[in-house]
């Protein structure tokens, strides 16, 4: 069943600790990319994170809803959200190759086509020349790059940017944003925390 | 005053250390440490002790590998209380966890081990089913089952486990087997220690980004924690090793001291010291010095620590 509002938050609360956050409601449609904004320490990664279920023990109530099917309660694995965590976290026994071609992989969907597209990916993120290096030794912004990839190759249906245009330069910031929107364009949808300003429709946190 | 005491107590404790392995030198001659090597059983006994605290570290590690990680990883009732219960072997004295394999093997009914088989299996089967996990149910219930029509074919019969295992050409008490089976308890309680830190040091983000990619928790296992932790699994295995090597209270009670057969080295030691000859026994502990030794800089050089400095 097709839905107008394709990810949905409804009156989540989360809680870490002593601080909550929420109560929030919000709706992202197909294509669209909305901007959690809010001061530092307001929520917004733990609220990325129980998006993504890493955080699911912190849910104190509500609904997340994506495609018209509830997220609560649901195995992280089988999510289909792809993750750009805020301290990067890359497998450092595997190369840029092995990063992008992760999640198709695991799911065992890594055909010549998929590897061609991920060649292309990689490509357009400016990860070309770096495909066979392990990441060890990667820059901050190339590991950012490798972390992006990863999340995106694999066809999410939502994608959560956790500050994943932080030390990257002008040009770089430039490609990446060029790859989000050829994602939104094909039909997905996502999540961005990030500093300054993105362009995207922005909904306040805390 | 006080780093002055820090001193004084790192070098009194230090020269206690070095008088203890320089000790050994004062009693042992050049002629005592070759006639020790050219010995054909204690030869024997270097390639048994090799073997053993070999094949003691492998199964040490297959066994702290899982249980490190479950408990690393998993919150459940009565954790502190298995926690304890996995140090138990370090605690015990020697001789008691040789003894308690002499018992086990050749003092109690294998019908009975296997009726307590069943109601732990049984116990672990309803604590699934109050999580409402299938699987975890049908392999506990189907365990306990098996367990349960054992223990019904066996009962009367007072076969020991010795008994069994002898009737099928597998014979272990005072049998090298039975050395393996005496280093393991301990070995085992010193890698689930190291491996339970070593996944407690790597933290949990890796495998909930892999699993946030599409992997199972037994994938992101496979394809992101065991890489990362091949380092500690190395350290835990080594360290297992050093401490199987140096076994002795278990093995004598279990294995028995029999020259050339289940003889380890710290038997040879204790048979050595036995005869009055304190030269020989001497010239066997510097050779377990220098394999202990070594062992501990191979651990430091594989957890990437200076070993000279």
């Amino acid at each position: 069943m097709e839905v107008s509002s394709f990810f949905e938050v409804r009156d989540l609360v989360a809680r870490v600790g002593d601080f909550e956050v929420g109560p929030l409601h919000f709706e992202v449609a197909r294509g669209e990319a909305l901007a959690l904004v809010g001061p530092s320490g307001s929520g917004k990664t733990t609220l990325l994170e129980v998006v993504c279920g890493l955080r699911e023990g912190q849910l104190v109530r509500g609904e997340i809803l994506l495609g018209g099917e509830s997220l609560v309660g649901m195995n992280l694995e089988a999510r289909e959200i792809g993750l750009v965590p805020q301290d990067v976290v890359l497998f450092p026994s595997m190369t840029v190759r092995e990063h992008l071609e992760f999640g198709l992989r695991v799911r065992k969907r890594l055909g010549k086509k998929e590897r061609r597209e991920v060649e292309g990916l990689g490509e357009r993120l400016g990860l070309g020349e770096l495909m066979e290096r392990k990441v060890k030794g990667l820059s901050g912004g190339e590991g950012r790059r490798v972390s992006i990839g990863r999340a995106l190759a694999f066809g999410p249906r939502l994608l959560c940017l956790d500050e994943a245009l932080t030390g990257l330069d002008e040009a770089r910031k430039l490609g990446v944003m060029e790859v989000l929107r050829e994602f939104l364009r094909g039909g997905g949808a996502a999540l961005v925390v990030e500093h300054g300003e993105t362009g995207f429709r922005e909904v306040e946190i805390g | 005053m006080f780093s002055i005491f820090l001193v004084v107590m790192l070098v009194g404790y230090g020269s206690l250390l070095f008088l203890l392995v320089g000790a050994n030198l004062t009693v042992v001659s050049w002629g005592e440490v070759l006639r020790v090597l050219e010995d054909e059983s204690i030869q024997r006994a270097v390639r048994l002790s090799l073997v053993s605290a070999t094949a003691t570290a492998i199964l040490a590690i297959f066994i702290a590998v899982p249980v490190g990680y479950l408990m690393s990883r998993v919150e459940f009732r009565g954790r502190v209380l298995v926690d304890t219960l996995l140090d138990v072997p370090i605690l015990l004295p020697p001789l008691v966890v040789g003894l308690s394999l002499l018992v086990l093997f050749n003092g109690v009914g294998v019908w009975l081990c296997l009726v307590i088989l069943a109601v732990g299996f049984l116990a672990m089967g309803l604590w699934f089913s109050g999580q409402g996990r299938r699987g975890g149910v049908v392999v506990f219930l189907g365990l306990c089952g098996g367990c349960g029509i054992g223990a019904f074919l066996l009962r009367g019969s007072g076969a020991s486990l010795e008994n069994l295992l002898t009737g099928a050409g597998v014979p272990v008490t005072f049998h090298p087997v039975a050395v393996v089976l005496a280093q393991l308890p301990v070995a085992a309680s010193f890698a689930i220690r190291m491996m339970r830190s070593t996944f407690d040091e790597l933290g949990t983000r890796h495998e909930e980004l892999a699993r946030s990619l599409g992997c199972g928790w037994g994938g992101a296992f496979v394809r992101v924690v065991w890489p990362l932790a091949g380092r500690g699994i190395l350290a835990a295995g080594t360290m297992a090793w050093a401490r199987a090597l140096g076994e002795f209270g278990p093995v004598l009670i279990f294995a028995g001291a029999t020259r050339g057969r289940t003889e380890v080295l710290p038997t040879s030691i204790y048979l050595e010291v036995n005869l009055g000859n304190l030269g020989g026994a001497a010239a066997l502990s510097l050779l377990m010095i220098l394999m202990a030794v070594g062992a501990l800089v191979l651990v430091r050089l594989v957890m990437g620590r200076e070993v000279w400095r």
